[in-house]
């Protein structure tokens, strides 16, 4: 289809990144033992996912870490079929966003369900625990 | 602030441009921009380069692109807001001009997406939100943003597949008609719907395609322009900017892009006009779904209304409103860099009556026509207005 035009290959480059953790490392060390928790600010009350070290609402880095009941409903979904190259030994999966009780959204995969049960407005359980490679992580199951 | 104005347009034929390396292409946009101004490359007094970058070889592509054209000595700076770049070059250089600073200024972007294979390219821009919580245990990817956008407006409002195809059919119709758009022949509705699925409901058919290309704009003040003797000055009526959080999971809704909403808001104010007072508009359709977000959110089209606005033509030309007639991201390509300039491009000779096929030029009433690049999913958003 493309024409086959004069080129060099340049000298390749692999990158893996260290991302620190330290300040927040707690909350992999929970969903290790099986719990999902997540950052609360001791001065204003905020609850927030991502974690995080300090408050984006008053600015304190007084932090605690509470645990949520992770009950939901789907308010966004897609079922990933081209995948990228970290993924390409997966099948397809599906990802969702979804509205907590706890009044914050997470976006994580669906286990436990067809893509063709997938709708929004599902009610679905938030999980904590290892992944099949045995990394900390964290999913939805239908409710 | 002093009056500012597009006194040139450069673009390149956008594409798989294995034939070319990236200051070569972004050559193809700045020589016919230089030359439309009648200004040669010592008269620029500064160069704001838009790209990405991190998927090619070079780590200061700004400066090899700029010593490749004559560049060498002028203000240089790389602008970076995702797909947005172009725009944020824009915006830079129209500061740079209309606060005294310069008196000819030039925005380029350029992007060089193909020297990299196809896997990789969705692993760069798969990250384009946030790392740790949305790509590292969930892979996702550009598509997958939104598509999931597009499953919480399909709910919402009864959106189809159906309703996404006909965006990309209309796209390809002008892509048809545009020497430089990637592909140039029309596609149908079984075409659409029978490509495979890359991240439902998103089918191959919905996505702009990953590809090479550039495109320049060169920006003077009043007095520069009338020097010159520009016959016709493309005035910068409005900008207008905004962005979002990188997290999707901490906006409120999936239902339009907040970004766009504030940015078109901004704009409308500056310029002093409304939606209803464009001739026409180039909107960020890097999926279908984001060519009807972008009617929502700009108040082309009420909310959940943006599909009907499709179906019955009212963004054809001649239509209320003709959107993306050069083929839109979808068809003419998303060189991401280049986009936000090809956007000033395409209007620029939307405005001056000269869209180089007679059959995609909209009539002019009001002489006015609005840009509108997101960066990423919403994460940043830049709204142009230009008046002829
Ligand atoms: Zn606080």
């Amino acid at each position: 289809m493309w024409k086959s035009w004069p080129s060099i290959k340049s000298k390749p480059v692999t990158m893996e990144f260290e991302i620190p953790t330290n300040r927040t490392h707690k909350f992999w060390d929970y969903l290790e033992a099986g719990e999902f928790r997540t950052t609360r600010c001791n001065s204003c009350g905020t609850l927030t996912f991502p974690p995080v070290a300090d408050c984006v609402n008053c600015t304190d880095s007084d932090i605690e870490w509470v645990e949520l009941d992770g009950r939901g409903e789907v308010a966004a979904f897609t079922h990933v079929i081209v995948r990228p190259t970290s993924f390409q030994e997966r099948p397809p999966y599906t990802i969702v966003i979804a509205d907590l009780t706890d009044g914050l959204k997470i976006l994580a995969w669906i286990e436990g369900s067809e893509m063709t049960e997938v709708e929004v407005g599902m009610k679905v359980q938030l999980k904590a625990g290892k992944t099949v490679d045995g990394e900390p992580s964290y999913w939805f199951v239908p409710e | 602030m002093r009056k500012v104005a597009v006194i040139g347009v450069g673009h390149s034929k956008f594409g798989v441009r294995k034939d070319v390396n990236l200051s070569e292409l972004t050559y193809e946009a700045v020589k016919p921009a230089l030359e439309d101004a009648t200004v040669s490359m010592p008269d620029i007094d500064f160069v704001a380069f838009a790209t990405v970058g991190g998927m090619y070889e070079e780590s200061l592509p700004a400066v090899v692109a700029a010593e490749y054209s004559g560049f060498t000595g002028a203000g240089l700076v790389r602008c970076e807001a995702a797909c947005a770049s172009g725009s944020a070059a824009f915006y830079t250089s129209y500061l740079n001009v209309a606060s005294g600073m310069s008196d000819l200024s030039m925005a380029v972007g350029m992007e060089k997406m193909t020297e990299v294979d196809t896997p990789t390219m969705m692993e760069m821009i798969g990250r384009a939100g946030s790392y740790l919580w949305e790509f590292h245990n969930f892979g996702m990817t550009f598509p997958a943003y939104y598509a999931l956008y597009a499953s919480a407006h399909m709910a919402k409002y009864g959106t189809t597949e159906e309703d996404l195809a006909e965006v990309a059919i209309k796209a390809h119709k002008y892509g048809a008609m545009n020497p430089h758009a990637r592909f140039q022949k029309e596609t149908d509705m079984d075409q659409v719907l029978s490509s495979f699925l890359v991240a439902w409901p998103l089918k191959l058919y919905d996505c702009s395609p990953i590809c090479d290309g550039s495109a320049a704009v060169i920006l003077a003040s009043e007095e520069k322009a009338k020097e010159l003797g520009i016959d016709t000055p493309i005035w910068v009526k409005g900008v207008g900017h905004s962005s979002d959080t990188a997290n999707l999971s901490k906006r409120s809704d999936f239902l339009g892009l907040q970004a766009s909403v504030t940015a078109s808001r901004k704009a409308y104010k500056m310029a002093g006009v409304g939606p209803g007072d464009l001739d026409v508009a180039n909107v960020h359709d890097c999926f279908t779904i984001a060519e009807l977000l972008a009617y929502e959110d700009l108040g082309f089209a009420e909310r959940g209304k943006a599909a009907e606005m499709v179906r019955e033509g009212e963004t054809e030309v001649g239509g209320r409103l003709p959107v993306n007639v050069d083929g839109g991201l979808k068809a003419k390509g998303h060189p991401i860099g280049a986009t936000g300039c090809s956007m000033i491009y395409e209007l620029t000779k939307q405005l001056r009556d000269e869209a180089d096929s007679r059959k995609r030029q909209v009539p002019l009433k009001n002489n006015l026509a609005l840009a509108h690049n997101v960066g990423g999913t919403g994460h940043y958003c830049y709204v142009t207005i230009l008046e002829r």
